[in-house]
């Protein structure tokens, strides 16, 4: 009897400190789930930054201010385009 | 002596003495019993509540506002977090070096400052929507009683250029005007709040539960095509500057699904920064402002003649001698013409012609065809303020009244509606409906206004409008066959016709299967030349043909174009 009392008793604290430290370790890990979620958000952020720098240098005025302005370019006037016709092209 | 033996112990005591001793131990194990009771019984929750402050927090979770978007994923409109900066008047005793200093990172006058910090109020803005790397500097500072708030800022990459199709957002993130406004609800995201528990050191160690989840605003994908917007924008404020015009507008459709491209309206503003904002500028005019359209509505006139049968596209109506009399009021032609047919009729814009047509068919059916191209009533496209143009009901018509609306007097309409008439003619005489947002797959069939017949006679028309001969050759496009309608209207200034005109063109190309729909707008060109063939085509034409070039549609009218006779030779040249 005094055995069975023993045993019980040492199943009883290892299964005691076996949920202090799986709780500890939960803890631990939703720390980490939360920090990666911090970093989630601050990224999302980060990328609608990013799209808007991009929108911004991707202005059409600015292309065309540039195009026309440092590259000297100009769209053609009439009898400078040459029209292809498709289907005899993707024959060839 | 033993205890025992003590003659005390058999001394009887009196009964009463035990019996006190037992009350008194029952009555204070039953105030225990009580009290336990009272705690766990009537006042768990009250003390739970109280336990569960110490260590559980509600913390809230933001959301997002949703990213406006144009057809090709372009970002339009995006929100990004910023801080605003409070004060509690009351807490916020600063040095004077302490408030120089904070004046300095906030850019506003020590002063400005000193005076907000005196106010009397319980709450102060300082500043709202400062920058993250700024708003860490002044937290750095550690000031008492100036406090920071998380809030969002929205951006607009494309400024002054979609102004009127977006609209904006106030301070507290909610939409005002234009598409921010439309689709509120759409973009807003909801915050949520969730209770976790902190530990000491302010750690989020577990999450309780989820009270309201977030909800994330959703993106909305616009029909808009940025690059066509960009061509109506530059095209039109070019032409208000050559002008001299008071304001204008742009509208493009797709002919296909009922999209609407692009939408500019000048003057404009950016929202972006809108410290001095008049109601002028605001104004999204192809929605809000109606204007008499003048002869851009001869082509419906003639459409219905030719639908009830009455006159064929090439029966011949007497224009001469230029002026027809009604009444007291009498009709001008700006040119005298003679015979021409009802085709001549339109290439030539006359009046007379337009209008002996109109009196030929009874009102009631002039009306039921304005009605059903959505005139006088407005577009329901969600905006604010948006209009349906004055179309007054056909029993209180006068014959001159008949008269005059044949030729777009009498009658107002919105930039908008009058690019979505035309629709009508460049499909098969269907009306879709219009769509601000992305149309994914488009209807096939529209509401039935004239037959198709009726819509491929009144295209050939409007094609011999931009020919030579007609009104509008500067709306020819290289490549394509064009068709389309001036219109130079009269003002009503005060209730009389002022000499300030009203120049348009709406169009459609290419004429073979009509893709997009170009109406331009200018109001008061005032530089001496005020014709719509002359102020309004040449901006439909090149914005027109960037458009189809940008959307890349074949050409239809390869006689003006060079075609390669032998491909290869061009690859060839091109490597």
């Amino acid at each position: 009897m005094l055995r069975l009392n023993l045993i019980l008793l040492l199943l009883l604290v290892v299964s005691a400190i076996g949920t202090v430290s799986a709780n500890h370790k939960a803890r631990k890990m939703f720390i980490d789930l939360e920090r990666e979620q911090a970093r989630m958000r601050e990224l999302e952020v980060e990328w609608g930054q990013l799209q808007l720098e991009q929108s911004t240098w991707a202005n059409h005025a600015r292309v065309e201010q540039i195009a026309r302005s440092r590259l000297h370019m100009k769209s053609p006037g009439s009898g400078q385009v040459i029209s292809i016709d498709t289907a005899k092209a993707a024959g060839n | 002596m033993k205890f025992v033996h003590s003659p005390l112990l058999s001394q009887p005591l009196p009964a009463w003495r035990a019996r006190l001793l037992l009350l008194g131990l029952l009555s204070g194990f039953l105030t225990l019993v009580g009290w336990s009771l009272y705690l766990q019984g009537f006042n768990s929750s009250f003390l739970q509540e109280k336990g569960a402050s110490r260590y559980s927090r509600v913390i809230e979770v933001s959301a997002t506002r949703g990213r406006i978007m144009d057809r090709h994923g372009d970002v339009l409109a995006v929100s990004t977090p910023v801080k605003s900066v409070w004060a509690i008047p009351e807490d916020a005793k600063l040095q004077p070096a302490q408030a120089r200093s904070l004046a300095a990172l906030l850019e506003m006058d020590a002063r400005e400052l000193t005076r907000k910090l005196n106010s009397e109020r319980e709450f102060v803005f300082l500043k709202r929507q400062i920058a993250p790397p700024v708003a860490e500097k002044i937290a750095a500072l550690d000031l008492p009683g100036i406090h920071e708030q998380r809030e969002y800022r929205r951006y607009y990459p494309a400024a002054e250029m979609i102004a009127h199709m977006l609209g904006f957002t106030g301070a507290e993130d909610v939409g005002q005007e234009g598409i921010e406004l439309a689709f509120q609800d759409t973009l807003a995201g909801k915050p949520g709040s969730r209770r976790v528990i902190k530990d000491r050191r302010g750690q989020i160690v577990e999450d309780v539960e989820s009270i309201k989840p977030p909800q994330e605003g959703k993106d909305v994908v616009l029909a808009l095509d940025a690059k066509i917007q960009y061509l109506a924008f530059a095209n039109l404020r070019q032409a208000l500057v050559d002008h001299k015009a008071k304001a204008g507008g742009v509208v493009v459709l797709d002919a296909k699904t009922g999209e609407v491209l692009a939408l500019v309206n000048l003057p404009t503003y950016n929202p972006n920064n809108r410290v001095r904002l008049a109601g002028a500028q605001l104004r999204n005019r192809a929605l809000t402002d109606t204007f008499e359209p003048g002869s851009t509505m001869k082509p419906f006139t003639a459409a219905l003649a030719l639908e009830k049968g009455k006159y064929r596209s090439d029966t011949m109506i007497q224009t001469a001698p230029g002026t027809l009399t009604i009444g007291n009021a009498t009709i001008h032609d700006a040119h005298m013409h003679g015979l021409l047919t009802v085709a001549q009729v339109i290439q030539k814009s006359s009046n007379v012609g337009a209008a002996k047509m109109a009196l030929s068919m009874p009102p009631e059916e002039m009306w039921r065809m304005f009605d059903s191209l959505g005139f006088g009533t407005p577009l329901k496209l969600g905006f604010p303020g948006e209009v349906g143009g004055r179309l007054r009901p056909a029993k209180s018509w006068h014959p001159i009244e008949q008269a005059t609306m044949a030729y777009g007097h009498g009658i107002s309409v919105t930039l908008i509606q009058l690019a979505h008439a035309y629709l009508a003619f460049a499909r098969d005489g269907d009306l879709l409906p219009l769509s601000l947002i992305k149309v994914e797959t488009p209807p096939l069939l529209g509401k039935p206004v004239f037959s198709a017949q009726t819509a491929h006679e009144v295209r050939a028309m409007l094609e011999l409008a931009v020919l030579p001969g007609g009104t509008a050759p500067k709306a020819q496009v290289s490549g394509y066959r064009v068709a389309g309608k001036t219109g130079t209207a009269h003002k009503l200034d005060g209730g009389s016709y002022a000499n300030k005109y009203v120049a348009s063109f709406v169009g459609f190309a290419p004429a073979s299967d009509p893709r997009l729909i170009v109406a331009v707008m200018i109001d008061e060109p005032s530089a001496g030349i005020y014709y719509g063939g002359d102020v309004a085509a040449p901006v439909f034409s090149r914005v027109m043909g960037g458009s189809l070039r940008a959307l890349g549609v074949a050409p239809d009218a390869t006689t003006s174009l060079q075609v390669a006779k032998d491909t290869t030779s061009i690859i060839r040249e091109s490597m």
